[in-house]
């Protein structure tokens, strides 16, 4: 491959104005991929490892989809029969002598809790950054793969160990954790608490642990390519702002959950080694325990050091990929592109000083809370930065209604509208009443929940050629859209009236409370609301694997007319990613519509007197 | 790491790795320090008198790092045989470092101090205890090194100058960091 015969337009540019880093000269690349095992299975190559990581998502989310349709099944219709769900639930389905089956509520709290954990962690982080860094980091920036394909490979499969431990808790007898996925003690600390505290909580623990291992792996793999694998040319400022949405998401993995893990060890030495670090005396069906003055606040603290930093490290991804589908299919560049950047790095650091806003209620000092009120409320500032950026992007451009652009004008609509209930909530006053209610579970949902799944499913659309080779199908993925849209909205918008009312979250039954009793209808409608917005997920889920083999075949390199890098290589993108020599780049990622060109790519030398795009 | 053909700093790009694990590591000290002081904060803590061993410990530890820094210099200026006896010292002393802290706990234990008592006892076993696994992390890299000095042809290559930096690089600062825990633990309990 040492002198590579170059045909096609982009390569001849890449021949001419490119650079030889002799990477073919060696021939690592006929060994390195040379059967199924290492090709597919122990692949160190990124994009198949991105695509590993997909596929793992896309399992977790629909078994996570599937457990929230069960609860609000209970949620929405308490007096019908589950025995049908029998089969599948088995002991968690208890049927009566007159035959009517009901969710154990063990098992209910259990559903809401893995829900949580699933699709917090598995999906919108592993399968979202995990996707996406790893597809786009090497190939936006010019780099042969990642810094370290060994420790990319190791990322991976801490993630499948970490899946395999959480999926086998989903069968122990006596059910998987149920204390809520932020894990408080004393229900994570004790064994005893609950039926799932025991083994389930163990092994809810050693998964996470390995999740830790595997996001510190990749983030660490991440910012050091980022930083120092870059093509020539491609400076810092000239980085699509996809990448440095990744760079700041993994730096912000790597400060915030060794936080994590360290509060992990200290439950695990009050689970198995008898310290008080989270339990002060408790007594338990009248027999005082040994625990003395543990706190468990501090695990709290803890616990959302990595917890808030943790909903930016969903929603940066899903805010980089949405910049770059917007300004493709807008035929624009992006709007404000500095003020992008300076954006998602002050969103980056504000993450790490509002933690305590989700523990208003816990008793903190009033006086404190002020302090975290003040910063949340400032964290608006570069969301709506940003926000005003993305429509201002738009607006007058030559606006290409495809599947992807849905997807990222969904997820503009779907983060104001989340975010402006954040602002509510950031109040610690106005948390009294709101906190734990539904309007807590609307916020969350609609605007790290949804969106980022939106920002998701915009990367899925518009990269799926660069990952198969082929298109997704366009209709379904338009009715994906639309019924996700809409019935996305019809299940959390009723849900912030619940929650003005004062009807607390992660309640199995409300058969008690009178005053809840005319909130019945509308828990009907949010159920079956969600159950099809599951069914239309499913159709995703099938255009998906189905257009792996019979989607509608990629012709050209650029279908899109994109500018950036991942673009220029052959549509059968092969380890290395450039068959000869590495691009060079001559520009910033956004010139649309630049001097009566539709767009011209990053790799495309500045014309003769021709001022930069980004001047 | 073959794929660094067009790095872009004069860092190579696996310590720079190395780097960002060590910032990891240390925001997990972060967390237990911050935790250590909310939790003194609250009230209920015994105070205790550290153990002898931590002083011996910390002697044992800095020497180590010492030994291990000489080892590299004469890896580097030719010196082989000094840069060999020098390596076998240092992954001895810091053998002997794990023994002490075992020893150490083994006091504080008589003492009266252990996990199940009061939250300050606890979280110097949990501190001393997690800082005793990155020093085991560190011994595997010296052994690694060891057993490379002692069968490979003695040669001094850009990539075996890279791993032994690295090598000393993490020793360093896991030195570091137990001084700095020692202190935290010495004048805070």
């Amino acid at each position: 491959m040492g002198h590579f015969e170059a045909t096609h337009e982009l390569d001849v540019m890449i021949e001419e104005n490119g650079y030889d880093d002799h990477f073919h000269d060696h021939h690592h690349g006929d060994k390195y991929q040379s059967n199924f095992i290492h090709h597919y299975i122990f692949s160190m190559d990124h994009k198949i490892i991105a695509r590993q990581f997909l596929i793992t998502g896309i399992f977790w989310a629909l078994i996570g989809a599937a457990m929230s349709i069960v609860f609000r099944l209970q949620l929405g219709f308490p007096e019908e029969s589950l025995a049908w769900l029998q089969p599948l639930l088995g002991k968690w389905i208890v049927v009566s002598e007159a035959g009517i089956g009901k969710l154990a509520p063990e098992f209910y709290y259990a559903l809401v809790t893995m829900h949580g954990t699933i699709i917090v962690f598995f999906v919108l982080t592993a399968g979202l950054s995990g996707t996406f860094s790893n597809l786009l980091i090497p190939l936006q920036l010019g780099a042969r793969d990642m810094a370290s394909p060994f420790l990319n490979m190791l990322s991976y499969w801490f993630f499948f160990l970490s899946s395999v431990v959480m999926f086998y808790s989903l069968f122990l007898n006596t059910g998987p954790f149920a204390g809520g996925w932020t894990a408080y003690p004393p229900l994570s600390a004790l064994p005893q608490a609950s039926s799932g505290s025991g083994a389930g909580m163990t092994l809810w623990l050693v998964s996470l642990t390995f999740f830790v291992v595997s996001v510190l792996l990749g983030g660490i793999n991440y910012v050091t390519t980022v930083l120092n694998l870059r093509t020539k040319g491609m400076s810092l400022w000239r980085m699509p702002l996809t990448i440095w949405a990744f760079f700041v998401t993994a730096i912000l993995g790597i400060l915030s959950f060794p936080v994590l893990v360290s509060g992990f060890f200290m439950l695990m030495c009050d689970r198995g080694l008898g310290t008080s670090f989270f339990l002060s005396e408790i007594f338990i069906e009248g027999q005082a325990l040994d625990y003395i003055g543990g706190s468990p606040i501090l695990y709290q603290h803890l616990f959302w050091f990595l917890g808030h930093p943790e909903v930016y490290i969903i929603i940066l991804p899903a805010m980089g990929l949405t910049s770059e589908v917007l300004s493709v299919h807008a035929r624009k560049p992006i709007f404000g592109y500095r003020a992008m950047v300076y954006s998602i790095m002050a969103i980056g650091f504000l993450s790490f000083i509002v933690w305590a806003h989700h523990m208003f209620m816990s008793g903190v000092n009033p006086f404190i809370s002020n302090f975290f009120v003040v910063f949340t409320l400032i964290i608006a500032v570069p969301s709506a930065v940003k926000v005003f950026n993305w429509i201002t992007t738009l607006y007058g451009g030559n606006i290409k209604l495809n599947t992807p652009m849905l997807f990222a004008i969904g997820f503009v609509s779907m983060f104001i509208s989340g975010g402006l209930t954040g602002i509510f909530l950031g109040n610690s006053a106005i948390d009294i009443q709101m906190h734990d209610t539904y309007f807590v579970v609307a916020h969350f949902h609609i605007v790290m929940g949804v969106a980022a799944f939106f920002g998701m499913f915009a990367g899925v659309y518009h990269w799926y050629p660069k990952m198969f080779g082929r298109f997704m199908n366009e209709t379904l993925g338009k009715l994906h859209f639309w019924g996700t849209m809409i019935g996305a909205y019809a299940i959390f918008w009723p849900m912030h009236y619940i929650g003005m009312a004062g009807v607390p979250r992660r309640y199995y039954s409300f058969d008690t409370f009178d005053s809840f009793a005319h909130f019945g209808d509308l828990n009907k409608f949010i159920t079956i609301a969600a159950i099809i917005v599951f069914a239309i997920q499913v159709v995703f889920v099938i255009n998906f694997f189905v257009s792996i083999w019979k989607g509608k075949k990629m012709t050209t390199r650029n279908p899109w007319g994109a500018t950036t890098l991942e673009w220029t290589t052959p549509i059968d993108t092969g380890h290395g990613n450039w068959p000869g020599k590495l691009p060079i780049v001559h520009r910033w990622a956004y010139d649309y519509n630049k001097d009566e060109r539709d767009f011209v790519t990053q790799i495309t030398p500045l014309a003769e007197g021709e001022t930069p795009g980004d001047h | 790491m073959t794929l660094n053909s067009n790095n872009r700093s004069r860092i190579h790009p696996q310590k720079f790795a190395l780097w960002l694990a060590m910032g990891s590591i240390l925001m997990m000290f972060m967390a237990f320090t911050s935790a250590y002081f909310v939790k003194q904060a609250t009230g209920s803590w015994v105070e205790y008198r550290l153990p002898n061993m931590f002083y011996l410990n910390s002697a044992i530890i800095l020497l180590s790092s010492l030994t291990l820094h000489i080892s590299y210099k004469s890896f580097v200026g030719g010196q082989e045989g000094k840069y060999k006896w020098l390596l076998v010292i240092s992954f001895v002393l810091g053998i002997a470092f794990l023994a002490g802290q075992y020893l150490a706990w083994s006091q504080l234990f008589e003492m009266g101090i252990d996990l199940k008592g009061n939250a300050s006892g606890a979280f110097l076993y949990l501190i001393t205890g997690v800082h005793a696994l990155h020093i085991f992390g560190g011994l595997a890299a010296i052994f690694v090194a060891l057993i490379r000095a002692f069968t490979w042809d003695y040669k001094v290559t850009d990539k075996r100058k890279n791993r032994f930096e690295m090598t000393l690089q993490y020793w360093h600062f896991v030195d570091i960091l137990w001084i700095y825990l020692f202190i935290l633990l010495l004048f805070t309990k």
